[in-house]
């Protein structure tokens, strides 16, 4: 089989950005958009259905089995990891277009600079300040919140967030519910830094909910931040 | 203010920047991409002390024991006491900063891991790894805001600053905007394991390619055991790498067998190993699988066969592995056994360090898989995270020493163009070193075999056309020359032509760089003191 892969690149910034078009062959029925780039990027004679050199596509690139979140772009239109792209399934008559998340500084191709996404947690202050003591009930919950890839999937499909901005979206939200979850106590700090990054400024359209490539139960703990945060109820419980 | 750099912001990296933050030590956490990318969220089984939570009468000093009979003699018995020692504490610590352990009767659960005779390994699921991670990443985060801890994200080491013996500081390249700049200060290397030598024949990520442990070597840095390379019995092939299955199937009592020919099972690990089974020390696990294949009688793959396993384990202790093996095989391993293969995991050599994290250069200290301490000629299961933690903080501990405030502001980044070691090595050269590789130092090895071998990445060597090839090259020789000097079979190091192991042997290989090439020592093992 093969597949028609159109890569938007982009050299910089300052730069137009155009479709590539590249041909990939493969037999494999579990090939990724993650091993087709890096067959490309390996093969220095790889040629664009035009007949031009394809040089190397940057992307960044990690563990290959969706757990580093690295390689978060934007496939056939949706936000997912190009490793968990199969392409038989994310091929539309055999072809994948492939760009990279619009939502950050591009850097080249298909890297943009996510580096906001850590901004946001620092300046939202997302540590714990005393320590961990999860409730029985809550083990779970600090189990599935820590599966966070921060790899901006969430952010990519919310109409609310803008890199920068005081909103930081669901990949701030689930570390916070982290920590709302593992303390023994409540953080009212963190309560409030949750209201300002995330809850007052979420439109609830509840984009993020079946986006999360770790698959994550966003709604479960969104709705117990919510309980804790806004309610003041305590996480995971229904006392105050 | 002056600052420590540590180069690899992965469990040992964070471990090390967090300790020195700890101790008001400002510190530089220079890495290729954020914490969240890097391999060890990938780890996956447990991480071991003995907290004798299960009423087994475990002790530190049974750690120590499995921890050097695991590594077959050849780990540094001080190094290892210290290590199991201090394995609680670092335990009770990662449980004080929210990593979910599993719990039984309030306390942190433990299972059973291969080559241990007590359950001694505390675990989150299938994803013990991404927990620590997460939990070291937002404690480090805290010191970020304090300033003690600057990241340098999106950063690699170009090379070491070394003069008058001494490492005086890292010179580093934004990857983002191609500027470089010299960050003074002592260094810790972080940076992993060298799978960038085996390229999508390891379990690991593709970030850890090699090239920092490749340049150190090359500035005079020495090497320990650099042949003792880890095979895990039990990985899938998925597009592009290994997928590990974790050696918490068998613990949780998954057993290994292979279909003779007749179409009996036949389960080999208990037959021939009825102490440890199915969870002996992963060197022997991988040989006797590699074995059991070659027999006449047998035919086709080994197969882990998990279908015993209660609902109770499914869902509390491996939900996610299952998930990931229908994902990524089709087969749901609850029903069906799983068609597996060994495949390159860990390297238990790499940067020589001493007890507390020195190098052989001052000022230059290394922890994590990227040093060759701990795990002898075979790592146990669980004693990776454990290592790269205790090893990240005794590291930083150490290289916190009469570190002194600087008034030196923080140095600019500028262009560099005139720089060999900017230009990356090409991914087929990558791909004609590894195959060299693959064929010599696999499971079963070959003197023939390795002098061949030695002899093309010599001629490779002369069709490279940047330095970080010729590095490549030279760590690959280190690699090759220490197994092909090491005359005899000791751990994941087995010659088919001295298949007995060798008192001789019972030292520690050393490389040395040599004008593009590596000189091979042997070093006495210390005797264990009496006090630590």
């Amino acid at each position: 089989m093969t597949y028609i892969l159109d890569i938007t690149r982009q050299q910089s910034t300052d730069s137009q950005p155009y479709v590539q078009s590249i041909p990939f062959e493969t037999d494999d029925p579990a090939a990724t958009v993650a091993f087709a780039m890096r067959q490309i990027n390996a093969s220095p004679d790889c040629k664009d259905i035009n007949g031009e050199t394809v040089t190397p596509i940057s992307w960044e690139c990690g563990c290959l089995q969706r757990k580093c979140g690295a390689c978060a772009m934007v496939i056939s239109g949706r936000p997912m990891l190009a490793c968990d792209a199969v392409l038989s399934r994310v091929a539309r008559g055999g072809r994948v277009s492939i760009a990279p998340l619009k939502k950050f500084p591009l850097v080249k191709d298909l890297t943009v600079d996510r580096s906001a996404m850590m901004e946001a947690l620092k300046s939202a202050e997302v540590w714990l300040k005393a320590h961990a003591s999860a409730e029985e009930r809550n083990e779970g919950f600090v189990f599935d919140a820590s599966r966070c890839l921060q790899c901006g999937c969430c952010l990519e499909v919310c109409p609310n967030f803008y890199a920068g901005g005081e909103f930081s979206g669901t990949a701030a939200a689930l570390p916070m519910a982290r920590l709302m979850a593992a303390l023994p106590e409540r953080d009212r700090e963190l309560e409030k830094s949750y209201l300002r990054h995330f809850y007052n400024g979420c439109g609830k359209s509840l984009a993020c909910r079946n986006i999360c490539p770790a698959g994550i139960d966003v709604d479960s703990l969104l709705v117990n931040s919510n309980a804790a945060a806004v309610w003041k109820r305590r996480f995971g419980g229904r006392g105050r | 203010m002056g600052a420590i750099n540590i180069i690899g912001a992965g469990l040992a990296g964070l471990s090390a920047a967090v300790t020195l933050a700890e101790r008001g030590v400002p510190c530089r956490l220079i890495s290729l991409q954020p914490s969240e990318r890097a391999q060890s969220v990938l780890a996956e089984g447990g991480i071991n002390a003995a907290l004798d939570t299960m009423g087994e009468q475990d002790s530190p000093a049974l750690h120590f024991e499995d921890t050097v009979k695991g590594g077959c003699d050849l780990a540094d018995p001080n190094a290892v006491a210290a290590l199991t020692e201090h394995a609680p504490e670092t335990v009770r610590w990662l449980e004080s900063l929210g990593v979910p352990f599993a719990r039984s009767g309030g306390e942190i659960a433990l299972r059973s891991f291969g080559g241990q005779r007590k359950k001694r390994t505390a675990y989150a699921q299938s994803s013990t790894g991404k927990m620590l991670m997460t939990a070291l990443i937002d404690e480090a985060r805290k010191y970020e805001a304090q300033g003690l801890i600057r990241r340098y994200s999106h950063h690699e080491l170009i090379r070491l600053v070394i003069s008058g013996g001494e490492c005086r500081g890292a010179h580093v390249r934004d990857r983002i905007t191609g500027l470089c700049a010299e960050l003074p200060g002592r260094v810790i290397l972080a940076s992993g394991g060298m799978n960038g030598m085996f390229p999508s024949r390891t379990t690991g990520t593709v970030m850890n390619s090699g090239d920092v442990t490749a340049t150190a070597f090359s500035q005079g840095v020495l090497l320990s055991s650099p042949e003792m390379i880890q095979f895990h019995p039990t990985t899938v092939g998925i597009p592009g790498k290994r997928c590990l299955v974790s050696e918490a199937a068998r613990g949780e009592g998954g057993r290994l067998f292979i279909a003779k020919a007749t179409g009996e099972k036949w389960y080999f690990m208990e037959e021939k190993y009825p102490e440890l089974g199915n969870l002996s020390p992963r060197d022997v696990v991988s040989r006797e699988m590699y074995f059991a294949r070659r027999q006449e009688d047998t035919a086709g793959e080994v197969c882990l066969d998990m279908t015993g396993l209660s609902d109770d384990i499914w869902k509390n202790r491996l939900s996610d592995l299952r998930e990931e093996l229908i994902r990524y095989t089709g087969i749901d391993p609850k029903n069906t056994p799983v068609p597996v293969h060994e495949g390159i995991h860990y390297f238990m050599g790499g940067i020589d360090v001493d007890i507390r994290h020195r190098t052989n250069i001052p000022g230059l200290y290394a922890a994590g898989e990227c040093c060759g301490q701990y795990h002898g000629a075979n790592r146990l299961g669980g004693n990776s995270m454990l290592g790269a933690v205790y090893g990240g903080r005794t590291a930083a501990e150490t290289a916190a020493e009469g570190f002194s405030p600087s008034q030196e502001s923080e140095p600019a980044f500028a262009p560099l163009d005139d720089e060999p070691l900017l230009t990356p090595a090409r991914e087929s050269f990558n791909e004609r070193l590894a195959v060299i590789l693959t064929e010599a130092l696999g499971i079963v090895r070959r003197a023939d075999v390795l002098e061949s071998a030695i002899g093309k990445v010599r001629a490779l060597s002369e069709e490279a056309v940047c330095q970080r090839e010729k590095l490549r090259c030279a760590l690959a020789l280190a690699m090759l020359r220490g197994a092909l000097e090491r005359r005899e079979s000791r751990g994941a190091h087995y010659r088919e032509d001295f298949p007995q192991r060798s008192d001789d042997f019972r030292r520690t290989t050393v490389a040395r760089f040599e004008a593009n090439d590596a000189v091979i020592s042997f070093r006495e093992i210390p005797e264990r003191r009496a006090e630590q």
